[in-house]
């Protein structure tokens, strides 16, 4: 697509996007957001960008394979279940780590994960439609 | 509990995430072979646990119903989930023969056990909000599937049906949001009562009806269908093998789950619909079937009027009929499964699909012949096989409501069916090859010929079993038309468990 507007806002709005959905998955655990909806919004930011500048560059900002990163983020929310096994508690159970004033937990993890699959997911699908149609 | 309740779902995904990992090498095929046995065991472990003790349950991350998400599995779920994980087996080992390196590279053993988890995730789940995740989850795998072939073609179905499915899913996601907002729960167990409690029926049946829309669309009954034959024929076969026999059946499921479980307070709307479409699904599908020439168009067509008798069994909601169309689903996934891998043997070994353009199978490779009348006839209900209890049970049930003219319909449905069937075996197998080539099973590669011919075997072989001793097949469905008709001890396992 030939629009200068889009091609010059994309840049920013691509930024944007992904500041944005690292917001909204942080914000998501006592809040409206999580994993789903901010990769969702990463995406977004990376689809508008591959319509601005084109499929290739767009790959090549992302630098790794989306479907590599759909896969890691499959492979961080399951291990993230699992891991409530060693406590011997339900699947999915949070287990959480209190550093003073910071709160960790497997639940973050699994956001996280879950934020990584949809990015991944949804990029590979966008991708490869507009390389083949 | 859980643990025995979220395992066959979770070793699907590590399964998948190896696979991908491995996708370069020899090893990643194995891992999605090695996966399908461990998901196997798990769904035994699963079935013998429900056997043991009825419903069971189990709540993911600690938190009680019903606030959190709550795993079930009753008779109908725990046959389901086994039943997909045969069929996971039978066609990653059948896979080995057709998907070539290209397809492995691209992700295709990750895409198939994701697709086998979400199948098996909506089979287990007892929240409304999580079915529609895994619903996205099969979405989103299937349609990786779908394209994976690369050809031109395939694209133009798996976006038909992408574009379906996601009206549908998005009119799922619509109702349940109403529900949620009328009711305040989502949890299916929680919902049966909130939903007969709730002063408001009319904005229950216009969900109802929402709902029935949306599951409709996805097990492709009239007049939502339309999808099916445009894209199922498009992909490899052992995609499509996998597709015929679980995803329309994940809808077939959602609607037997939620028309006994939740949306029950207005039989007289609700099932009255249901009744129409399964027999106008029975007739559009197998009158479709027989105005195509493509052996996978066949099929795929055929499985539009099967879909109809489960959804009859369902809209007939008595004991007999609800067990009608729980053996009738799980006799028709072995089938229609195994009939797809045939069909993909005979692709391979003719050179086409295209009815006109092949023939010979019956001379040069007596054993796939044999192969294939033992699923086709059991589809078209022939005693002694599968298929014939599977509609005797439905007929009667009919016949005992005084229903004559439904039980008429599925009648001539099963006649039309053997029309289908009599069509594929004197064109492929009968007549002579057109081009006097002479198909042979010794033509195949010998691994290739082992990968392909060994699980359709063994599917064959359980369509026999189940044919020949129906009794312990239709006592068990018989017990899970019991837990769908009454679910006291389904809901009594969901919010009983969370007091505990």
């Amino acid at each position: 697509m030939n629009s200068l507007i889009l091609s010059v806002g994309a840049r920013f709005l691509t930024a944007l996007f992904l500041l944005f959905s690292l917001f909204v998955l942080l914000r998501g655990h006592n809040s409206p957001g999580g994993g789903f909806i901010g990769g969702l919004i990463g995406a977004a930011g990376f689809v508008l960008y591959s319509f601005a500048a084109g499929v290739e560059a767009a790959r090549q900002a992302l630098r790794v394979d989306p479907r590599a990163i759909g896969v890691w983020g499959m492979a961080i929310a399951v291990l993230s279940g699992l891991a409530s096994a060693l406590a011997s508690l339900d699947p999915f159970t949070g287990l959480w780590l209190i550093l003073a004033d910071l709160a960790l937990s497997t639940v973050l993890v699994f956001d996280i994960g879950v934020y990584l699959a949809v990015f991944g997911a949804i990029l590979t699908l966008v991708f490869a439609l507009e390389e083949t149609l | 509990m859980s643990w025995v309740l979220a395992l066959p779902i979770m070793i699907p995904f590590v399964t998948a995430v190896l696979a991908f990992l491995l996708r370069r090498s020899r090893m990643g095929d194995l891992a999605s072979v090695g996966g399908s046995v461990a998901s196997l065991v798990a769904a035994v472990v699963l079935i013998a646990e429900v056997l043991d003790q009825g419903v069971i349950a189990g709540q993911i991350g600690g938190w009680q119903a019903p606030f959190g998400i709550t795993l079930v599995a009753d008779h109908l779920s725990a046959a389901m989930v086994l039943i997909t994980a045969i069929i996971g087996l039978s066609v990653a080992v059948w896979s080995l023969a057709e998907i070539g390196p290209t397809s492995a590279r691209f992700g295709y053993h990750a895409l198939f056990q994701s697709l086998l988890g979400g199948v098996t995730g909506a089979f287990l789940t007892g929240d409304l909000f999580n079915l529609y995740v895994w619903f996205e989850v099969l979405l989103i795998s299937s349609f990786g599937l779908l394209v994976i072939g690369g050809r031109k073609s395939a694209i133009d179905g798996a976006v038909k049906y992408v574009t379906l499915n996601l009206i549908a899913t998005v009119l799922f996601l619509a109702g349940a949001g109403l529900l949620y907002g009328a009711t305040g729960t989502l949890n299916m167990a929680d919902l049966r009562g909130a939903v007969a409690a709730s002063p408001d029926q009319g904005l229950m049946t216009l969900i109802a009806m929402m709902l029935m829309v949306a599951f409709g669309m996805k097990a492709a009954v009239f007049p939502l269908f339309f999808w099916l034959p445009a894209s199922y024929h498009t992909p490899h076969y052992a995609v499509s093998a996998v597709f015929a026999g679980l995803l329309t059946k994940v809808g077939v499921y959602a609607l037997l789950r939620v028309f006994t479980l939740i949306f029950v307070g207005d039989l007289g709307y609700t099932h009255e619909i249901l009744l129409w479409v399964s027999l106008l699904t029975m007739l559009t599908g197998v009158l479709g079937a027989a105005a195509q020439s493509d052996f996978r168009k066949i099929l795929s067509f055929h499985i539009i009027s099967q879909i109809g008798y489960m959804v009859l069994g369902l809209a007939l909601m008595t004991p007999l009929a609800v067990m009608g169309a729980v053996f009738y689903l799980l006799h028709h996934i072995i089938v229609k499964t195994n009939l797809f891998l045939i069909a993909g043997v005979s692709q391979r070994l003719t050179g086409s699909s295209d009815l006109y353009a092949i023939g010979g199978l019956y001379r040069t490779a007596p054993l796939l012949a044999a192969l294939f009348i033992i699923p086709a006839f059991s589809l078209a209900g022939f005693p002694p096989l599968s298929g014939f209890w599977a509609k005797f049970v439905i007929v009667r049930a009919s016949l005992d409501l005084g229903e004559w003219l439904v039980a008429g319909v599925a009648l001539l449905v099963g006649l039309l069916t053997i029309f289908s069937m009599t069509k594929i075996w004197a064109e492929a197998f009968w007549k002579a090859h057109p081009d006097g080539r002479q198909p042979a099973l010794a033509d195949l590669p010998r691994s290739a010929r082992w990968q392909m011919m060994v699980p359709i075997i063994a599917l064959a072989v359980m369509t026999v079993l189940i044919g020949a001793f129906p009794s312990a097949f239709l006592e068990f469905a018989t017990k899970g038309a019991e837990q769908l008709l009454d679910p006291a001890a389904y809901v009594a396992a969901v919010l009983g468990e969370a007091r505990r």
